[in-house]
């Protein structure tokens, strides 16, 4: 089906201007919101639905074979290791909105667009041909011809993108390796530092003895306060959030107000592991 | 009519919203993506010519771009995770050891 999709797609030039309509301002729309958006998150998402379009706009010109390595690479695995990168480094990593130099977003803004004049003049004064009749080189049966060219012409280029592609493997284990500097803590010294935090036992669960089992309910210790260390670091800054923007989860926020500090996973600082 | 031309353009767009993602941007992170957005304006342009010309090798050259975009985003996310380690954060402000 998909492939009846791409044959049809380089002959009809009416349907085809019109979905390159489509796809290119759903494409910049994209693009927009992956520079404007604060969240990491949202911008991953923003950056797959381009990666997406232009897998249908390679489909579209007759590189069938790149649109599906573009999903497969691009959307697939670079997408996905943004993705737990992001999941290491925390989730609601967002960006900070004051600016650190003076007038920087006017100016990048200012060279965004001298650079799109500039880029504009060269395409314009450039000269565009048509496109190249469909023939047996570029058409949809043309993955066959692409290996040859890859295995035949292109073959050390080939073979250098092997090298590389085992350096970065390589090169990423050797970076994301921690070496360990000092003795492996033993049970011992373990059990020693739980006890010297104070909190020997395990933290307690949300909701215990509270009116409510939810997992942003904190549990009422004996005397009826609440526990602040029954509740997610993330959870209690969602909830003070909320309440700032007036909504739910205020005995949440009110209880936990008194903020404690939360290192980038959302755990109070006192269970911060040791590393 | 559709030509090549309509995909240069788009690729230009693409290629100057990224462009300006990398300036304004301080996550190391979303600048990692806004140079991988500029990367893909590129290959778009390259299938485009190639179509133009009626030949495969821009395809090649885009494959090829996709290879090394895929090691330098490898490379650059474990360089990001051991700066997150070391500083506790990935904002492109913090990593300043070089400056002085």
């Amino acid at each position: 089906m998909s492939h009846a999709l791409i044959l049809a797609s380089p002959g009809s030039n009416s349907a085809e201007l019109a979905a390159w309509w489509l796809l290119a301002i759903l494409a910049v729309g994209a693009a927009f919101g992956l520079i404007f958006t604060r969240r990491a998150v949202h911008c991953a998402v923003m950056l797959a639905i381009v990666m997406l379009i232009l897998a249908a706009m390679y489909a579209m010109q007759g590189a069938p074979f790149l649109a599906f390595v573009q999903v497969i690479v691009y959307t697939g695995a670079v997408l996905m290791l943004f993705l737990f990168v992001m999941m290491i480094v925390g989730i609601s990593a967002a960006d900070s909105i004051i600016e650190t130099i003076r007038g920087q977003r006017l100016w990048a803004g200012l060279a965004g667009i001298a650079l799109f004049v500039l880029l504009a003049l060269v395409v314009g004064h450039a000269a565009i041909g048509a496109a190249a009749p469909s023939g047996p080189r570029n058409s949809s049966a043309n993955v066959g011809d692409l290996a040859r060219l890859i295995f035949t012409t292109y073959v050390f280029p080939f073979e250098v993108t092997s090298a590389l592609l085992i350096t970065a493997a390589v090169g990423a284990m050797v970076l994301a390796h921690r070496e360990r500097t000092g003795p492996k803590p033993t049970q011992r010294l373990l059990s020693r530092r739980r006890v010297a935090t104070g909190h020997p036992a395990p933290l307690p669960g949300p909701g215990t003895y509270a009116q409510h089992n939810a997992v942003d309910m904190p549990a009422l210790l004996p005397d009826g306060s609440p526990s602040r260390l029954s509740v997610s670091g993330v959870l209690a800054n969602r909830a003070i959030e909320a309440e700032r923007s007036g909504g739910r989860a205020a005995i949440t926020a009110q209880v936990l107000e008194p903020s404690e500090p939360v290192d980038a996973n959302g755990r109070p600082d006192d269970k911060v592991e040791e590393r | 009519m559709i030509s090549p031309a309509h995909y240069i353009a788009l690729a230009v767009i693409l290629f100057v919203i990224g462009g300006v993602g990398v300036l304004i941007r301080r996550n190391a992170l979303v600048v990692f993506m806004c140079v991988e957005l500029m990367l893909n304006a590129v290959n778009l342009s390259f299938i485009a010519f190639a179509r133009m010309h009626g030949t495969l090798d821009g395809q090649v050259i885009a494959f090829f771009v996709m290879v090394v975009a895929a090691a330098e985003v490898v490379v650059g996310l474990a360089i990001l995770t051991s700066i997150f380690r070391a500083r506790k954060s990935v904002s492109v402000d913090d990593a300043n050891l070089l400056k002085n």
